[in-house]
């Protein structure tokens, strides 16, 4: 057993990764999901909240509500004819809300995504050829674990600068060792196994074997934290850009319009109300589904 | 509490458990009857799922609610009344937090008869054990609960009864984790008889065990019965442990006593086809050559009630009748009991099955 | 056990030089010439070339990291690019002010969310565990920074109960406290919860019944501390999310710790400070982990046998 990290979040994950079974039928376990009418309710909410974004052009035009100013209308409470109010500058806060979302989701995907490709690729690596590599991988996951999620991205974005590139590489980086324990776990409890002998026995190349035998074993501790990553990604974006540090205005991401909301706080609350509403309704969607899944998975509760 | 004295220490009447959830209900146990006289040990012999640890849970009231309910019967420990299930006890929803009792013991008294006047060695010593306590410290919990005993004095009895089940006394500061498997179902008999119970009810106490630690177990629960005059419902599906440790025997299926009587009645005059099934289903030492006859099919589900007798569809001497209407009782003797279509009052002297 | 400790402390040692060496060179490869940046738009070639022989900057990046690591293993965390002080010094005077928050938001937090899980755990499905849990969801949703501005809102604004900023008086601590730690809380909470739920299924809980304990003794002596391993665990985690965590409540409630420090100088490119700042909180994360861990073997005697 290896001294250390070993202890805490690994042997969460670990745990995590232990009880939930090989194979579970896909539509199996949407079923169970839907029986969650929590974890529903949230990817309902989801569902709408990717369709609006998607589609924010279509709903509001970008030039003229989110860039063009129009002093006379600035700071108004909301009503019938701006359903969230309007900005300092006059601009619809929904349209510019719902041009946000397109940012936030995008980033946290984007984000997820490659950290999930990175982790699993070392991952796999780690787990697969074991001894030295293995190693010196997991120590470089500790390496970057030992220091606090939210630091390490401020630290990747204050130095390389402030570009939604840069961001959403210093978001990955918090999600590579997570998805790369999950894989190396998958990998070990699978390498051993005969049928992986007999296929590299027969021929079948190391890249195919790891796809094959291993990815399916993985499936399920992967959709689980993929969702919640993606949560925390959201959240840890708005925070940048909060702290001036990540997106910023006039781009219309939730956290620089919380910023930005903060200074008429004491007349027009609800210029920061609203998209932190927005941001934990989200994450909470996220959670919900989250935590749905991994119950549905979870051989126990069957 | 009122206590009427009986020769027994344990009278179960009629009593029905079912499992209710959302989806089905489980119908545990069926209209069993259970009788053991002071100082006896009586063998409950079934097969796995036939009901047998939920009858044990509910003498001790702790059949989990939800989803248990007791929908009928009552048992009565030492003359005392543990539980009577109410009239419309049926009626009890899934979502029910309480069983609906006529009558029994309330929490307290519930809880002053757990491990003092009754007691339960479970199946498996690997998880019955806290893993954070000392062994010492579980076992002495039950002499501060029930006798009120300061700490000093619960250990000084502690050790002693630890060496009474031969483990040596200051082994009781260590951990569960740090005994075998014997030494543990050891401490938790220790656990169970420290307070001198009046019944010891063990659900297939030697199960987990190796074959040479289940003799020195099985050995040692005797003495401490015979020294303290002990009744026993041993649980259990190994006939050759009720051949040693058992007075009195009963058969159970599919949640319902198929046949009943001492250990000479059931063993040398088998009455019912599953116990003989049972019977023949053990390989035997002189004729090696024969292949074994196991009883064939399974258990029925326990989420559907058969009409007639449960064993209908595995019995080979199923009539129609055995299919429509369940079965009534029989005696042979004034212990031996059957429930079988088989038997009536003329031929219940006779031998009606077929041997070989 | 003190060999246990010894090698965790052992360990911990190449994580954190990791970890100066990744931040040092993440730092170094920000774009912008330091010298220019603090001799200010006037300065000649040569007064900047002259700065940076002067400050180091013109040496391979090893040997200034060689430079840095000697350093912050006397002590010194160099000099701050925009006020010329010590490093540690400015750190130093900002730490504490860090350490009073955090601990306060982690205690409170954990006395809150132990009871709280607990109840959950044995009144499952009932009402008080239900409204607990949905209120646990929505603490681990909510924004740090967002609780923060309401809370300023209502009960600084509104109802002028609290000081709306700064470390002056005794209660400016109350609300950064809150919005630091009601996300620690709400985890807690849920984890404690779910454990203690796992713990009350377990085959020795109902032996414990069988024995005539009440629920209350069964409760507090059998399940809680089988229930906290895995609880101890994630208070861990949390009290680390927090220190990243306190970057917003200190710039929020302009609290002058670390975090805030922090953000400042990388607003001023103050490399040293952040640098400064960053091994400083690490360290402190790691300790962390490691009181945590120990933790583990006091609760958990299988653990201590392990390592006897």
């Amino acid at each position: 057993m290896e001294v250390g990290k070993r202890n805490n979040k690994q042997r969460e994950e670990e745990l995590d990764f232990a009880s939930i079974p090989k194979n579970s039928g896909f539509k199996e376990t949407f079923f169970r999901l839907c029986r969650n009418k929590a974890a529903v309710a949230g990817m309902v909410f989801l569902v709408l909240l990717i369709l609006i974004s998607v589609f924010a052009d279509v709903l509001f035009d970008y030039q003229t509500t989110c860039v063009d100013q129009t002093i006379s209308q600035r700071l108004q409470w909301p009503s019938a004819e701006h359903w969230f109010g309007t900005d300092e500058f006059g601009r619809d806060l929904l349209a510019r809300v719902v041009h946000g979302s397109r940012i936030s989701l995008s980033i946290g995907v984007a984000a997820v995504a490659f950290g999930l490709l990175v982790g699993g690729i070392l991952g796999a690596v780690a787990g697969f050829f074991g001894g030295m590599v293995d190693n010196v991988i997991m120590r470089a996951c500790d390496v970057f674990l030992a220091v606090p999620m939210m630091l390490m991205a401020i630290v990747i974005v204050a130095a390389l600068g402030a570009s939604i590139t840069n961001l959403v590489v210093a978001l990955a980086i918090s999600s590579v060792p997570t998805f790369a324990r999950i894989v190396r776990s998958a990998v070990l409890g699978v390498r051993d196994m005969e049928y992986v002998e007999a296929a590299r026995a027969v021929g079948v190349k190391t890249g195919r074997t790891i796809a094959r035998y291993i990815l399916p074993n993985c499936m399920g501790p992967i959709i689980v934290q993929t969702t919640l990553r993606i949560a925390a990604t959201i959240s840890n974006t708005a925070a940048l850009s909060f702290l001036g540090l990540g997106v910023k205005p006039p781009q219309p991401e939730w956290g620089a319009l919380l910023s930005s909301g903060r200074e008429f706080i004491r007349d027009s609350a609800y210029l920061a109300c609203i998209p932190g509403v927005c941001i934990m309704l989200t994450i909470l969607a996220l959670n919900l589904l989250g935590d749905g899944l991994r119950d549905a998975l979870d051989p126990r509760l069957k | 509490m009122e206590r009427k004295e009986t020769g027994y220490a344990l009278e179960i009447k009629n009593l029905s458990v079912e499992f209710r959830t959302r989806e089905r209900t489980v119908y545990a146990v069926n209209g069993l009857d259970l009788k053991i006289k002071k100082g006896q040990t009586l063998g409950l012999v079934g097969e796995t799922g036939a009901g047998k640890t939920t009858t044990a849970l509910a003498i001790l009231n702790l059949v989990q609610t939800p989803p248990g309910v007791i929908t009928s019967g009552s048992i009565h420990l030492n003359g005392e009344c543990v539980l009577q299930a109410a009239p419309d006890a049926a009626k009890t929803g899934p979502k029910h937090k309480k069983q609906r009792l006529q009558k029994g013991m309330n929490e307290r008294e519930l809880q002053s008869m757990r491990g003092r006047a009754a007691s339960m060695i479970f199946q498996d010593p690997m998880t019955s054990l806290n893993p954070v306590l000392t062994v010492e410290r579980q076992i002495a919990e039950v002499l501060e609960k029930h006798e009120g005993l300061k700490k000093d004095q619960a250990l000084a009895r502690v050790r002693e009864m630890l060496e009474l089940v031969g483990i040596p006394g200051d082994r009781g500061r260590e951990y569960p984790h740090q005994f075998s498997g014997g030494m543990k179902q050891r401490v938790v008999i220790a656990m169970a008889l420290i307070c001198n119970p009046e019944l010891l009810i063990a659900d297939e106490p030697t199960t987990a065990l190796d074959v040479t630690i289940q003799a020195q177990v099985l050995d040692m629960m005797q003495k401490l019965k015979r020294q303290n005059g002990t009744s026993m419902l041993m649980i259990t599906h190994d006939l050759g442990i009720v051949a040693e440790v058992c007075d009195c025997v009963s058969v159970i299926y599919a949640g319902r006593i198929v046949e009943h009587g001492t250990l000479e009645d059931v063993f040398d005059h088998t009455l019912h086809p599953y116990t003989a099934g049972l019977f023949n289903s053990l390989p035997s030492m002189e004729d090696r050559r024969t292949r074994l006859r196991p009883i064939p099919g399974l258990m029925p589900d326990p989420s559907r009630r058969a009409p007639g007798c449960a064993f209908a569809d595995r019995c080979e001497y199923a009539a129609e009748r055995c299919f429509k209407e369940p079965p009534g009782t029989v005696c042979r003797t004034g212990e031996h009991m059957v429930a079988c279509h088989l038997y009536n009052r003329d031929n219940i002297g006779k031998e009606v099955l077929r041997h070989g | 056990m003190l060999r246990y400790i010894g090698k965790r402390i052992l360990y911990m040692i190449p994580v954190l030089l990791g970890v100066t060496l990744l931040v040092f060179f993440i730092m170094h490869l920000a774009p912008g010439n330091v010298a220019a940046m603090i001799l200010g738009e006037n300065a000649t070639a040569e007064q900047i070339a002259e700065l940076e022989h002067e400050m180091g900057l013109d040496r391979p990046l090893l040997a200034q990291y060689a430079a840095y690591l000697g350093g912050l293993l006397r002590g010194d965390l160099g000099t701050s690019y925009t006020s010329g002080e010590s490093v540690t010094a400015k750190i130093m005077a900002c730490f504490p002010y860090t350490v009073r928050l955090a601990l306060v938001a982690a205690v409170v937090s954990v006395l809150l969310a132990l009871p709280l899980g607990i109840l959950a755990a044995v009144k499952q499905n009932t009402w008080v565990d239900n409204v607990s849990m949905v209120i646990s969801l929505i603490g681990v949703s909510m924004p740090i920074f967002w609780l923060a501005v309401m809370l300023i809102l209502l009960f600084s604004l509104k109802l002028g109960w609290f000081p709306v900023y700064g470390a002056k008086s005794w209660n400016s601590i109350v609300l950064p406290a809150i919005s630091l730690g009601f996300m620690n809380m709400a985890s807690i909470a849920r984890t404690t919860r779910s454990s203690m739920v796992e713990t009350l299924r377990q085959d020795y809980i109902r032996t414990a019944y069988a024995k005539g304990l009440s629920k209350g003794a069964i409760v507090i002596r059998h399940a809680f501390r089988n229930g906290m391993l895995p609880t101890i665990t994630v208070i861990g985690l949390e009290i680390g999310q927090m220190l990243g965590g306190a970057v917003l409540t200190e710039t929020v409630f302009a609290w002058p710790g670390v975090g805030r420090m922090m953000i400042q100088a990388i607003n001023g490119r103050d490399t040293p400070t952040v640098m400064g700042c960053i091994v400083l909180l690490t360290v402190c994360f790691s300790f962390v982990n490691l009181i945590v861990d120990l933790l583990y073997g006091v609760v958990d005697p299988r653990v201590r046998t392990m390592y006897r």
